[in-house]
This record gives C-alpha cells, sequence and structure tokens, in this order.
C-alpha cells in the first residue's frame, strides 16, 4: 500500500488508519466528533496529500483544458481556482477536480486520488491536435488542508504565512514553489497548501505542535456531506452526470467549442434528467448509508442513498440520494429501507448546512 | 457461576446456565466511536449461532452485529434506545439482549477472556 510524505507523523500520532484509494490513510485521531468541531468552530489539519496533481502546459494549455474540462478555464485569470468536472462522451463523470491557472499556458488541475491513473490517462489520450505537455506530478507533491474559522490566524501565526489577501477560490505561489489556495472540502473558510514532501512534513509538525487539532479523512466526509459537497464514488460516478447530481452551475454548455460530453449535456438539460439528486430527512434514529433503497410511499424502489450520516450539527439523520425525478420536489415523501425496517424520509435541500467562505 | 466468552466478530456473551447476556466488547466499542443507535431484535425472536440479529451505529460506520450461540430472545436493553452511548461508557454492563441459550456447550466453541485479549492483540498489529 502506498503511504503519504506524511504516514510517519500519523504512526508518531496513533491515528487509526486503514486504506484510501490505494493509500494508508488516518481515518481519525482525537476522535470524529471532536475532529468535526475544531473544523466548525477553530481549525483543523489534514494531510490530503493522496490528491493527485496534473499540470498541462504549453501554448495550447487552456484551450486543451477547455476541451476536456466542464467549466469555462478560458475566462480564467491568473491565480484562480475553478471547480468543475471532467465528463465522457455520453456526460458521465470521469473526475470532479479543482483547475489552477498559474498563468495563460500552465494549469493545474487538482483530481481524486481514486481517480489519477484513470484521469492521467485520459487527460492525456484526448490531447490529439493541441500543443500541450501533461504531466503527473502527484508523487512529488505533497498537500495540507488546513480549515475552519481560524484557519487564516493560524496560518500567520504559526507558518509565517499571510492569507489575508486571498479571497475565496484564489491562490498564490510563495518561495519554493509552495502555491497556497483559499479552498477547501469542509464547508468552511480555509486554505490547502501544496509543496515539496519536505515542507508539508515541516508544515504539519509545526501546526501539530502548535495545538492544531489533526483531522482525519473520518471527519473530512462528514464535514463536505454536511455542506452538500460531493464525493466521486458516492454522488459522482462513470454513470451519474453533473446534471443529474444538480451540479450544472459548474457546466458551462455554451462555452465556445463545447467540451467532451457537451453534446449529451445539453441533450439531458433540455429533456430533463431522470435521476436527480436530493437531500433526505430521515424520521429515524438508525442512519441510512450508501447503498440503501429509496421506495415510494408504496414500497416500490425509486432510488438509493448515496452518502448518509447522523450529522453532528444538526442532531437528525441525513442523506443525499440518487432518485427518480418525479419524486425529487422538495418537501415529497418517502420511504428509506434501512436492513429490516424502513423509515419516513423527506425531500430537503441537500446542503445541510450552510458553508462560511470568505466572501 | 456467571463466565463471559467472546466471538471473533467481538460480541460478548455473559452466561449463567442457560441464560446470558449479549453485547459487544470494550474493544469494539472504542473502535466504533460514539454509539448512535442499536438495532436491536425483538422478544422471542431465535437466532442460530453466527448469525445476524441486530447492527450497532457510530456517525463512523454501522456494524452487524451476530448471534454468539443458538438462542431465543427473553429480553432487550430498552434503556438503549433513548441512550445508546451506554455501549462507551461501559460495555459490558450494556448488554443488548438476554437471551435463553439452547445448547450451552457451544460457548466452548467461543473465545475465553484470555483468548480474546490475545486475538484483538494480534488485530491491532
Amino acid at each position: 500500500m502506498k503511504k503519504t510524505c506524511l504516514h510517519g507523523c500519523h504512526t508518531e500520532l496513533e491515528a487509526k488508519m486503514a486504506p484510501f484509494a490505494g493509500y494508508d490513510m488516518p481515518i481519525e485521531y482525537t476522535g470524529l466528533d471532536e475532529e468535526h468541531k475544531a473544523v466548525r468552530t477553530r481549525a483543523g489539519l489534514f494531510d490530503v496529500s493522496h490528491m493527485g496533481e496534473i499540470y498541462v502546459g504549453g501554448p495550447d494549455a487552456a484551450a486543451f483544458v477547455d476541451h476536456v474540462f466542464t467549466n469555462y478555464a478560458a475566462a480564467m485569470a491568473d491565480g484562480q481556482v475553478l471547480y468543475g468536472m471532467m465528463t465522457n462522451e455520453d456526460g458521465g463523470t470521469v473526475d470532479d477536480l479543482l483547475v489552477y491557472r498559474i498563468s495563460e499556458s500552465k494549469f493545474l488541475l487538482v483530481v481524486n486520488a481514486s481517480n489519477l491513473d484513470k484521469d492521467f490517462e485520459w487527460v492525456k489520450s484526448h490531447t490529439e491536435g493541441y500543443d500541450v505537455d501533461v504531466r503527473n506530478y502527484s508523487e512529488d507533491c505533497g498537500q495540507l488542508a488546513l480549515q475552519g474559522p481560524d484557519s487564516e490566524k493560524v496560518m500567520a501565526d504559526v507558518l509565517g504565512i499571510d492569507g489575508s489577501d486571498l479571497a475565496f477560490y484564489t491562490f498564490k505561489i510563495l518561495p519554493g514553489n509552495i502555491i497556497v489556495s483559499r479552498t477547501g472540502y469542509t464547508g468552511e473558510d480555509g486554505f490547502e497548501i501544496y509543496a515539496a514532501p519536505g515542507t508539508i512534513v515541516d508544515m504539519w509538525k509545526r501546526l501539530t505542535e502548535a495545538g492544531v487539532q489533526p483531522c482525519g479523512l473520518g471527519c473530512r466526509d462528514t464535514l463536505r456531506f454536511e455542506a452538500g459537497l460531493p464525493l466521486y464514488g458516492d454522488e459522482l460516478d462513470n454513470d451519474i452526470t453533473p446534471i443529474e447530481a444538480g451540479l450544472g452551475m459548474f457546466v458551462k454548455l455554451d462555452k465556445p467549442g463545447g467540451f467532451i460530453g457537451s453534446d449529451a449535456l445539453a441533450r439531458q438539460k433540455a429533456e430533463g434528467p431522470r435521476r436527480k439528486l436530493v437531500g433526505l430527512l430521515i424520521d429515524s434514529p438508525a442512519t441510512a448509508r450508501h447503498g440503501f433503497e429509496v421506495l415510494d410511499l408504496e414500497g416500490a424502489a425509486i432510488g438509493y442513498v448515496t452518502t448518509g450520516y447522523n450529522s453532528l450539527t444538526l442532531g437528525q439523520n441525513i442523506a443525499m440520494a440518487l432518485i427518480d425525478a418525479r419524486y425529487a420536489p422538495l418537501g415529497s415523501k418517502l420511504q428509506v429501507r434501512i436492513r429490516r425496517k424502513t423509515a419516513p424520509a423527506t425531500v430537503v435541500k441537500k446542503r445541510f448546512y450552510i458553508p462560511n467562505y470568505k466572501k | 457461576m456467571e463466565k463471559i466468552y467472546y466471538r471473533s466478530s467481538h460480541e460478548y456473551i455473559k452466561a449463567d446456565g442457560t441464560t446470558g447476556y449479549v453485547g459487544i466488547s470494550e474493544y469494539a466499542a472504542k473502535q466504533l466511536g460514539v454509539v448512535t443507535y442499536v438495532d436491536m431484535p425483538e422478544a422471542d425472536d431465535e437466532f442460530g449461532a453466527g448469525e445476524e440479529f441486530g447492527a450497532i451505529e457510530s456517525r463512523k460506520a454501522a456494524s452487524d452485529l451476530f448471534a454468539p450461540v443458538d438462542c431465543t430472545v427473553l429480553e432487550v436493553n430498552e434503556d438503549l434506545e433513548s441512550n445508546p452511548k451506554l455501549i462507551n461508557e461501559n460495555p459490558l454492563e450494556a448488554w443488548i439482549m438476554k437471551v435463553e441459550i439452547s445448547d450451552p456447550s457451544q460457548l466452548d466453541d467461543l473465545m475465553d477472556q484470555e483468548a480474546y485479549d490475545a486475538f484483538c492483540a494480534s488485530e491491532q498489529h
């Protein structure tokens, strides 16, 4: 199994470890609930070095990124970050990712670790006709996420890095090729830092020694879920389109030249998707988890749960589910099968927690 | 005299004659984290050894529960409905179901405390 550059730090902190995307990753340190609350109220530190970084450079870089990316890269400014997807010809999602524009001819694509090999092959296999250089920088790059309302102050006090000049979804490059972006996956303000492994290990040690709560993948999932953010493999997949997942605002169907999958997605948008991702409020002490069936009131299967938790912030069982679009309107009364029993469920907005992003 | 036995899936049974109390071990409770819900069987339900009788949930995950021996449910621990965290506080006292053991000789197929402690130590490394 692969290890990130911070693996030694995790074992030193006696983290509970488990395999994720081929890496031995920390799931929790002092406890999921405590780590989740630290991010919502103060700051928490995540090792996200497993994420993949694909560099796209060359005279046609912007045009090429726009060919494989659903959002509009050509309109980006230097130092801007954009969220979007790569889709296949059928509109299914290859991956969701962040695109960093370093300059007109240099972009960095940050992709899910579980999809890195697939993504790299996908990107390379579509370069014909574009003058671009595509490289996989993932092995040479460590990544930290510092998340929570105190992140800006903590980063300044402990690391001496001023983030006050960064608006949400922008980044800067510091001496030593350190990328600092105001981004994250928790629904809170925060930063992600990309740097050489040695630098990342040094920063991790300084931050944890200063008392910043280390946070595992366990609370990363509960945090992103409460904020209504999708996880590839749950809310997105090869056969789930961004339109079905409710991510249409990140799909620019009218951009010049379109992109791989744009025809299929335009058709689906015009006809209306047959499935939609919804939020569910579940009236039961039991939690509906990934793969559990969603039923109509007569007991017919109409979809399945993509993620479900007993929400720390709400104190209730909530879920995201991919269901027949006819049942998707807010307030629809449904049921969820939880093992031997069924529980009543109501369709609600899937953003269960209103994010506190930096304006 | 009451004696405790464990299954490799971390359920315990405290047995005295043909009466037993089934719950999850201290090790399992610690691994699971804060318990949010216990999906319990009903009185008079019958289970074979190794058969699923319920589930236990934390924020992280749901784990199925398996009957250590052939048994019939006499009573479930209703305190766990309103306060599932009792399992974290004292898992050996917070039993999930009280059962009638069909064949006490099946207890010999389970681990005693010493064997179970060694088993957990080996699972951790």
